[in-house]
């Protein structure tokens, strides 16, 4: 298989290409007991833990950007929607829908990335499928990734853990991932230096569970950024949360994107970021054990959960007043006013 | 009505000027505001310069207020020690 | 550290002009109406209003260019996206105000072109990388942005880019000052003036307010330290019984404006009389696009043709745009009509007195 060959709908339609590009490609990188014997279905062992499953598909554009491509988010994504979970991510299924004309090499960056990813997690990719669509549709690629994972013992996270007066912590800078997709789509004449900040956080997520037992829920603040997740935690609930605009670790960059185009950091998509909800008195051991890590030197403490208004996220201004934060609605749109 | 941010001009090229805020660099065109100099900060909107800050300026409200705010924390704390 | 913006949001320094403000406030209720919609955002954004006396009322009126524009040019635009081998570019939050019948955003499942544009260059642009194309931009925005798009027309004209024009419903905003306070529908005591359209057009275009209405007028600028000083500057002037034309944004207003802008402003537009939704026709506050530059004139490039406008039934965005009631009066607001499905404009730009109060403040 040469790598400046191009992806045909020979590629998709199960005969001998299909399995030269399975033979050559993934299982060259992601080759394992599970999937090297091609079966239908990879048969998993667990102890009597319970498991945890989770899906998700991965459409960004640009395919490649600052700081990852659509590999490491396919499988930091997933990865992370276990972590989260209070999982240990084990085993990943990859489908690929990929279009007719997409070029080897690139297919291969992306592969490549995946396994990267996958080995950092410790996490193997065990099963997949491969389909070819016509040229003009799927953008180059599409993939959708589920995961399972062993749930930690002894771990019960969700929004009924929550109590007032419990702290919020973000493990570093908000937006970076937002932003370096606005700038990799060049749709503004803004130039700017910063990386996604997409990688997996299961090693965190264990290690603060493994420590602490006053974490309530944890999710990551994704598509819609920190104020979509926030009021997801608070949405129909007898608490709110406030947040201090003072402490919330923005990036200069990052403001000085969004500033002239009228975008809230609380808005930007994050893909290596936790919102952890803990009992206040284990929020500073928490900040520690985060902080271990050379890429969460910025957590910080940035709320608390509060009585009133319920339901509701406020935010305390810089300027010591307040105001509600919303989830993201529609598309961010640059605005001229 | 009009979203506009200072920014500092850091290199012109003919009609464009690359400014800068926070480190992230805007391309800002220089039609209804020639003459501007590398170093100066300039008010942008909807991709144009529409004005030049005057540094001063600024600098002067702001001090008046920091004067005055200074001047509040000095009373504060003397009425705290009282 | 943004520098000359995070300075004028120092929390002790807003501390320092708040007491001040209580200090000098007499007790006697007022109400302060903003005309621009980068204001109605500070204000709502670092929760000015509740900084103040209760008495002292900030009232939005109608600043927000998108929401002030016609149902009949939306109407308009759209039917101009259908036409074959258009494109439509506009600023962003266009996009979503609603029509008579549907909106932009709507439309775009429906296979029609549209961009967006932080600046109306990317739209000239455009038009040069699709030569079988024509290129329309809509002309939204009051005098700050109307110089900007006169560039555009005149750098296409200078270079030749024949199938880009503009459908203007750029307005300028005295004249609704006018009619606001001719309508007498609310007492206003002071206005806090639009820093970036007093940017262009300098500070004499209020004059009319203070000597012919004696309320004071101050040009203020956009973070919370401007609108404060403002606010105290419009009490002093309340309490000495002066009414004048201040200019708090010295930093970027010049007493003339700046008059290379408002030329070539001028150059390409003429004034006309123009429709605000919710008001009415104000004579005189619409920018049209010369005879000079008609063939960059969309109005004057296509026939459109369209069916009598119609709002939706119980929209008060009129009423309120003109500071006469708040959204929480409108039987739709948070009901029916919310950023996601906007039945009026106010709901839709970002800076719109009712997508504003959505979504900074409570919705009881």
């Amino acid at each position: 298989m040469k790598s400046n060959d191009h992806i045909t709908l020979a590629h998709g339609s199960g005969g001998l290409q299909t399995h030269r590009l399975i033979r050559e490609l993934f299982l060259e990188y992601f080759g394992n007991e599970f999937l090297n014997p091609l079966e239908d279905g990879a048969i998993l062992q667990t102890n009597s833990d319970k498991l945890v499953f989770t899906t998700d598909s991965h459409v960004v554009k640009p395919l490649f950007y600052p700081g990852g491509d659509i590999g490491k988010l396919a499988i930091s994504g997933t990865v992370n929607d276990l972590a989260v979970c209070g999982a240990i991510p084990r085993w990943i299924s990859c489908g690929m829908i990929i279009e007719e004309g997409f070029a080897i090499s690139d297919l291969e960056k992306i592969v490549i990335s995946m396994k990267q990813t996958a080995d950092l997690a410790d996490v193997q990719i065990v099963t997949g499928d491969t389909k070819v669509v016509e040229k003009g549709n799927a953008d180059g690629i599409y993939i959708n990734t589920a995961g399972i994972g062993t749930l930690i013992e002894g771990v019960d996270l969700g929004t009924h853990q929550i109590r007032i007066g419990d702290s919020v912590i973000i493990n570093g800078y908000i937006g970076d991932h937002g932003a370096a997709i606005i700038q990799a789509r060049e749709e503004f004449p803004v130039s700017f230096e910063i990386d996604s900040d997409c990688r997996p956080l299961n090693k965190e997520t264990i290690a603060l569970l493994s420590k602490l037992d006053g974490i309530r829920i944890m999710r990551d603040p994704t598509r819609g950024g920190v104020a979509t997740t926030l009021n997801e935690f608070v949405s129909g609930k007898m608490f709110g949360i406030q947040i201090n605009e003072n402490h919330l670790p923005i990036r200069p960059v990052v403001q000085g994107l969004c500033e002239p185009l009228g975008f809230d950091p609380l808005n930007l998509a994050n893909e290596g970021k936790i919102l952890i909800i803990i009992d206040p008195n284990e929020a500073q051991g928490a900040l520690e054990i985060l902080r271990s890590f050379p890429e969460d030197v910025h957590s910080s403490t940035i709320g608390q959960v509060v009585a009133e208004p319920a339901g509701k996220v406020i935010l305390k201004t810089s300027i010591g007043s307040s105001r509600i934060i919303d989830m993201l609605s529609g598309e961010m749109l640059p605005r001229i006013c | 009505m009009c979203l506009a941010i200072p920014m500092k001009v850091i290199k012109i090229n003919g009609n464009e000027a690359i400014a800068e805020v926070g480190g992230a660099e805007y391309r800002a065109n220089l039609t209804i505001l020639p003459d501007i100099k590398i170093g100066e900060y300039i008010i942008v909107h909807a991709g144009f310069a529409i004005e030049r800050l005057d540094e001063e300026s600024a600098l002067e409200t702001l001090q008046i207020w920091q004067d005055i705010a200074e001047f509040d924390q000095e009373k504060q704390i003397r009425k705290s020690n009282q | 550290m943004l520098k000359y913006i995070d300075e004028f949001r120092n929390p002790d320094l807003v501390k320092s002009v708040v007491s001040e403000i209580h200090r000098e406030f007499s007790g006697n209720s007022i109400k302060l109406m903003e005309v621009c919609g980068g204001h109605t955002i500070t204000i709502f954004k670092y929760g000015i209003q509740k900084l103040l006396p209760d008495d002292i009322h900030l009232i939005s009126g109608p600043g927000c260019p998108v929401c002030v524009t016609d149902i009949g040019y939306i109407d308009k635009v759209i039917a101009l996206a259908h036409i074959e081998n258009v494109i439509i570019a506009s600023f962003g939050d266009m996009i979503r105000v609603p029509g008579s019948r549907s909106s932009l955003q709507k439309e775009k499942g429906c296979g029609i072109d549209i961009r967006i544009c932080y600046s109306p260059m990317d739209a000239v642009h455009i038009a040069e990388k699709n030569q079988d194309k024509e290129i329309v931009f809509l002309g939204i925005g009051f005098e700050t942005t109307a110089p900007a798009v006169a560039a555009s027309v005149t750098f296409a004209t200078d270079n030749g880019i024949n199938n880009y024009s503009v459908l203007s419903a750029h307005k300028t905003m005295p004249q609704a000052m006018k009619v606001l306070l001719d309508s007498g529908e609310i007492d206003i005591n002071g206005f806090i003036c639009p820093g970036h359209v007093s940017a262009i057009t300098g500070v004499h275009i209020y004059d009319f307010i203070t000597n012919e209405y004696r309320i004071p007028c101050v040009i203020s600028g956009f973070e919370p330290l401007d609108m404060l000083e403002s606010i105290l500057m419009i009490l002093r002037q309340l309490n000495t019984g002066n009414a004048t034309v201040e200019n708090q944004y010295l930093r970027s207003v010049r007493e003339n404006g700046n008059i290379h802008a408002a030329k070539l402003m001028m150059e390409v537009f003429e004034p006309v009389d123009t429709e605000w939704r919710g008001i009415g026709t104000i004579p005189g506050s619409g920018l049209g696009i010369r005879q000079k530059y008609r063939s960059f004139d969309a109005n004057w490039k296509f026939n459109i043709e369209i069916e009598p406008a119609r709002e939706y039934t119980g929209c008060i965005c009129g009423d309120i745009m003109r500071g006469v009631k708040t959204p929480t009066d409108c039987g739709l607001f948070a009901k029916i009509c919310h950023p996601e499905d906007p039945k009026g404009s106010c709901m839709v730009s970002d800076e719109g007195t009712c997508a504003t109060w959505y979504k900074y403040s409570t919705r009881d």
